[in-house]
This record gives structure tokens, C-alpha cells and sequence, in this order.
């Protein structure tokens, strides 16, 4: 495959993150941190679902097709929900840090608020799940070979890439929706949270129907960004302040004047 | 191992309130600091790795089983039975942890019995041989991987300058970027060699040998680096420089009285001096075990703070303790971080290893790069809470190791089944 599909799929998944990455956090140094350890909290859950997988096949029967579909799908369900369950767990880490270092300075401000701790995290899993499913992908994609040639679909890698795009904004989205969620004590919202990823996951069962799994989730994409939005704070008041130039605080914050 | 050089607020003129303040600064200080200590020990560490493993991927040369072993490993590897194998690699990685330790007694003697000058010209040949013959292979086969043809002389020119430049920068004085450049240079040539060399099984035992022994030679009292600090205190003088990577211009703090900046000088070059030469008494545990810290810095700390009881407790003291301590810099705006090369070296060779051997491929070598980060991030996050002298290796190895092995067994094939569907998790 050429060039072009490598460094096409590459900036089509990692684009928009990586754009974030260096607008927003590259310059805080502990955003950076925080969102290393978010990755290596999915890396964590990962592992465990893998290796309740690999337990599992190896005690299954390895030469019935259907039975070890079964196991993956049941290992998918199995990843999303260990998934959530670190992301909870990261919370509940971040929240006790935070108090702890709020104690050790008796000041008032912390050094970095839950909503940006929410942000940064959500990326921190997006990076990693994205890298996990596209890299391997990406890294056949720039060697020799023809795509789709035993009759498979011909858009495998452009798709991977955008699903890897949306799902890289949806752990995103997922993070900043469930912090306030847990922040605000509202189950219902993590509950959707979960159920969300869960449908997420589970619509690429239909790959390689493209159609049918990339249009809905860009549909919950696009539905979770908003609400994203509105739960850190966001309104269309602010956004149109922002747009035009007109927003005291923003323009404070990077020092710009009216 | 790791150390960082904290500055100090000016002390203020009314003592009582204004100290509570500034205390309640320290604390909101040292967090902020802190957390741009590990970015500025995350970069280069991540470069280091990237060079690393841009090299394994691109020059297959590092990857090329060419029959040839160190001295140090004698024991080859394809052998007949997994039993075979596993005791040839237990008995490598013994000569080489003792051949470390032997070096490292040998170098205490040199100093106990004052032959100083040994000592420097020796790390001196060391960085000589690493600037120039192992950057003129890494050089060569480059140029070979991609088909590009050069001529001897220009190759010359360029080499020589490469290698005057960097023995200035290493050993003298030049502008930080550059000299960290240099170092970072070295550092992942120092691991490219040891990729080559040694053979899997052996490697990755001599890697979990190495943090285990560091996290001994640090938590025991009777350590030869030991010795070898608190004699340099007795006598109340700087130690031989070491190979220190440093993020800010610190040495004239160090070397106010001796007006030499002689904080750099190749003490890492021990590991390089390995794979060519027998009995070359170079230390090379200092670089692995405290990672060259500044000796000179840290007897001139315990001249001021009395005795400690490490050397490496006192080095975690003066990291962690702010607000206990008289301005060490000159500005005191600039606070700097110095890892040992020897730190580096076995970063980047985890990473390295994973990526040259692992099937996983990318996953494997992403999961080590993160844990290695975090275990960065937790040595420096422990050093704060305990306030104890704690190496720099033990962590991220063993982080490293386990994401390696878990990655490469367990997360590779469901990884695997899940792109060939297309299902995403």
C-alpha cells in the first residue's frame, strides 16, 4: 500500500487527538502526567480482560468457529466493562489525590480542577484504545500488499481509521460525562455511560458492513459531544461569546485583549 | 538513579507569618516543580527510546544474529533444549552482574588509593571510543540499510566533527541542547549495543538482575558506592565527574571551587567499555546504580547537613526537601533534574528488546514505553511521600517486564483476533 493511505489513515485517526494534545495539554506539565497514567490504567484494564480471554480459550474447545466467536464477543463485553470500571477506579484515585494535595498546601485552588482531570484522563484512555486497535494496522499499511484481495472489503483501512477517530472523541466524551457524573452523584449518567461504550462496541460486530457501524457511532459521537459539553459547563451562550471574540475570561486566560 | 535540585524561595525578612507562607508556597511549589521535573525527565527519556527503536525498525544490522557474543556472555543461546538455554542465560547474566561489581570495587580501590588521574583518562578513552567508532558503525550501517553511497572522506569530516563536538560538549562546556542531544546520542547507541549483543533470554535476566541489585545496593548499608562517598566526604573533595544527563546549566554550583565544570564526564562510558574490553576497571555500577549522580554536589550537601546515613538518602533528601535546605543553584528561578545515562541506557533497551523480539509488535512496544513512563512517574511520586533514598531502575524494569511478557502473551492474540474481525473494544 502506498504513502499516502499510511499517512492518510494515520492523521485521520490520531488528527483531532493529536491536535488537542498539543493545543491544550502539551504545555501543562501535570495534564501530561495525568494523561500517561490514564493510559497506563487502560493499559491495565486491557490486560486483565486479555488475560481472562486467553484463560478462557484455553479451556474452551479451539476448533469450533463459532464457539470462539462466542469467547470474543464475550471478551469485547468483558473489555468495555473493565474499562468503565477503571475509568471509576481512576476517579476515585484522582479524587483522593486531590484532596490529598489540597490538605499538604492549605490553599484553596487546586493545581488542576476534576473537569480538567476529566478531560485529560478521557484522553489519556482514547490515546491508548486508539493506539492499541490502529497501530499494527497502520504500520501493515505503509508495507507491501493489496488490500481486499481474497474478496474482503477494499475500505478496511480508512475504516479502521475513522472508527479509530471516534472512538479515540468518545472515550473522551465518556470521560468528561462520567467524572460529572460521578461528581454529581447521578448513577443513571454513568449507567449511560457504560451502556453507551457497551453499544459502541458492539455495533463493529458488524463490520465489514461499514454502513451499519460507523454511521451510528458517529451518531453517538456527535450526540455524547454535546452532551459532553453541556455537562462541563458549556452553553450556547458561551459558545457564541467564544466565537465572536467577545469572551472576557477566555480572552483573560490567554492574555489576549478585546 | 535520580536527583533534583531544588531551589529555594529568598527567605523574607519577618520570620514567623512570612515562613508559614512560604512553606505553604514550598508545598504548592514542589508540586507544580515536581511535576516539571517528570516532563523534563519524560522528553528526553522519550527520545531516547525513539531513537532506539526508529534504529531497530528501520538498520536491520541491530537485529542481525551475526554469531558474535561479548565477552561477557559467553553461553550461547541456540541450544538444543529449553533447559540448556535457560542455564546458559543464568550463568551469562552472573558474569555480568559480577563482572559489574567487580568494576565497581576495582574503582573504589582506584579512589581510596587516590589514582585520580586513572580514573579520568580512562573515562576519557571510553567517551572517545563511544563518540567515534560506535557512532562511525552506527553511521555505516545506516548508509548501507538505505543505499546511500559516501565517500571515506566526507565520512571522516563528518565524523571527526561529530566526535570533537560531543567530547566538548561531554567533557567541557557547550550549549544544553546540545550537550543533552550528545547524551541522549550516546545513551541510545550504549543500548543499541547491548540489544545486538546479548542474546534474549540473557538480556532480559540481566535487566531484572540490574534493578534488583540496584534496589539493593541502595536499601543496604554495605554498597561500594557507599565506600566511595562517604570517603569523598571524609576527604572533603569532589569525586570524579560522572555522565549525568541535566536539564539547566548547574555546574558552576558544584565546582565553585575547583572552576571546572566537570560534572559531565564519562562515567556511563563503564557499560560502553564492556562489550570491547576485558579487564578495564571502569565503574560502571555508578552509572546504573545512583546514575552518576554528582558526588561532588552530594558531599558538598552532606559537608553542609552533617553526615547522612546513605548516600542515596541523602540524595532523595536533597530532592524532596525544599523548604529544609539553603539554595543549592545560583538562580534561584532555575530548578533542574539530573537522571543517570545508566537509567537510560536500560529504558531504552527494555524498549528496544520488546520492539526488535516481540510478535506483538507495536502494541508490545507501546505497553512498555507507558509503563516505563509511569514507573518514572511513581519512583519520583514515592521519593516524595517517603522522603527515602530509592533507585531509579526497579520500578520501571519491572513495570517494563511485566507489560512486556503480559503484552507480548496475553494481550497479542486477543489484539489480533480483534483486528481480524474488525471489532472494537
Amino acid at each position: 500500500m502506498t504513502a499516502a493511505v499510511f499517512f492518510g489513515c494515520t492523521f485521520i485517526a490520531f488528527g483531532p487527538a493529536i491536535a488537542l494534545f498539543l493545543f491544550t495539554i502539551a504545555r501543562e506539565p501535570l495534564r501530561v502526567i495525568f494523561l500517561i497514567a490514564g493510559a497506563f490504567f487502560w493499559l491495565v484494564s486491557l490486560l486483565l480482560s486479555s488475560l481472562v480471554w486467553f484463560i478462557s480459550v484455553q479451556i474452551s474447545n479451539k476448533e469450533s468457529a463459532a464457539q470462539q466467536k462466542g469467547l470474543l464477543i464475550f471478551g469485547v463485553v468483558l473489555s468495555v466493562l473493565l474499562q468503565e470500571t477503571f475509568r471509576f477506579a481512576y476517579y476515585k484515585l484522582l479524587k483522593k489525590a486531590n484532596e490529598g494535595l489540597l490538605t499538604l498546601s492549605q490553599e484553596e485552588t487546586m493545581p488542576i480542577s476534576i473537569r480538567q482531570l476529566a478531560y485529560v484522563s478521557g484522553l489519556g484512555f482514547g490515546f491508548m484504545s486508539g493506539a492499541f486497535s490502529v497501530v499494527n494496522i497502520l504500520a501493515d499499511s505503509a508495507g507491501p500488499g493489496t488490500v481486499g484481495i481474497h474478496g474482503d472489503s477494499q475500505h478496511y483501512f480508512l475504516s479502521s481509521a475513522f472508527m479509530t477517530m471516534a472512538i479515540i472523541l468518545l472515550h473522551m466524551f465518556w470521560g468528561v460525562v462520567f467524572f460529572d457524573a460521578c461528581e454529581k452523584q447521578r448513577w443513571w449518567a454513568v449507567g449511560a455511560v457504560v451502556i453507551s461504550h457497551l453499544l459502541v462496541s458492539c455495533l463493529t460486530f458488524q463490520n465489514p458492513e461499514y454502513v451499519a457501524s460507523l454511521v451510528p457511532t458517529y451518531v453517538i459521537l456527535f450526540l455524547m459531544g454535546v452532551w459532553a459539553f453541556y455537562s462541563a459547563g458549556g452553553s450556547l451562550r458561551n459558545l457564541k461569546l467564544c466565537l465572536t471574540c467577545k469572551d472576557k475570561d477566555l480572552l483573560l486566560a490567554n492574555h489576549r485583549p478585546r | 538513579c535520580l536527583r533534583a535540585l531544588n531551589g529555594q524561595p529568598p527567605a523574607a525578612p519577618t520570620p514567623r507569618v512570612v515562613e508559614r507562607e512560604e512553606e505553604e508556597e514550598d508545598e504548592e511549589l514542589t508540586l507544580k516543580y515536581g511535576a516539571k521535573h517528570v516532563i523534563m525527565l519524560f522528553v528526553p527519556v522519550t527520545l531516547c527510546m525513539v531513537v532506539v527503536v526508529a534504529t531497530i525498525k528501520s538498520v536491520s544490522f541491530y537485529t542481525q544474529n551475526d554469531g558474535q557474543r561479548l565477552i561477557y556472555t559467553p553461553f550461547p543461546e541456540d541450544t538444543d533444549t529449553v533447559g540448556q538455554r535457560a542455564l546458559n542465560s543464568i550463568l551469562n547474566a552472573t558474569i555480568m552482574i559480577t563482572v559489574i561489581i567487580v568494576m565497581t570495587l576495582v574503582l573504589v580501590m582506584l579512589y581510596k588509593y587516590r589514582c585520580y588521574k586513572v580514573i579520568q583518562g580512562w573515562l576519557f578513552l571510553s567517551s572517545l571510543l563511544l563518540l567515534f567508532f560506535f557512532s562511525y558503525i552506527y553511521l555505516k550501517e545506516v548508509f548501507k540499510t538505505y543505499n546511500l553511497a559516501m565517500d571515506y572522506i566526507t565520512l571522516a569530516i563528518i565524523i571527526w566533527n561529530f566526535g570533537v563536538v560531543g567530547m566538548m560538549c561531554i567533557h567541557w562546556k557547550g550549549p544544553l541542547r546540545l550537550q543533552q542531544a550528545y547524551l541522549i546520542m550516546i545513551s541510545a547507541l550504549m543500548a543499541l549495543v547491548f540489544i545486538k549483543y546479548l542474546p534474549e533470554w540473557t538480556a532480559w535476566l540481566i535487566l531484572a538482575v540490574i534493578s534488583v541489585y540496584d534496589l539493593l545496593a541502595v536499601l543496604c548499608p554495605k554498597g561500594p558506592l557507599r565506600i566511595l562517598v562517604e570517603t569523598a566526604q571524609e576527604r572533603n573533595e569532589p569525586i570524579f565527574p560522572a555522565l549525568i544527563y541535566s536539564s539547566t546549566m548547574v555546574w558552576l554550583v558544584n565546582m565553585a571551587d575547583t572552576d571546572r565544570p566537570n560534572r559531565n564526564s564519562t562515567e556511563a562510558a563503564s557499560p560502553q567499555q564492556e562489550p570491547q574490553e576485558v579487564a578495564s576497571p571502569v565503574p560502571s555500577s555508578p552509572s546504573q546504580d545512583d546514575g552518576g549522580f554528582t558526588q561532588s554536589w552530594v558531599s558538598q550537601q552532606e559537608h553542609r547537613l552533617g553526615p547522612l546515613q546513605s548516600t542515596e538518602e541523602t540524595r532523595r533528601e536533597i530532592q524532596q526537601m525544599p523548604s529544609a535546605r539553603p539554595p543549592v543553584e545560583e538562580d534561584d528561578e532555575e530548578r533542574g533534574v539530573k537522571l543517570g545515562l545508566g537509567d537510560f541506557i536500560f529504558y531504552s533497551m527494555l524498549v528496544g528488546k520488546a520492539s526488535a523480539t516481540a510478535s506483538g509488535d507495536w502494541n508490545t512496544t507501546l505497553a512498555c514505553f507507558v509503563a516505563i513512563l509511569i514507573g518514572l512517574c511513581l519512583t519520583l511520586l514515592l521519593l516524595a511521600i517517603f522522603k527515602k533514598a530509592l533507585p531509579a531502575l526497579p520500578i520501571s524494569i519491572f513495570f517494563g517486564l511485566v507489560f512486556y511478557f503480559a503484552t507480548d502473551n496475553l494481550v497479542r492474540p486477543f489484539m489480533d483476533k480483534l483486528a481480524l474481525h474488525q471489532f472494537y473494544i
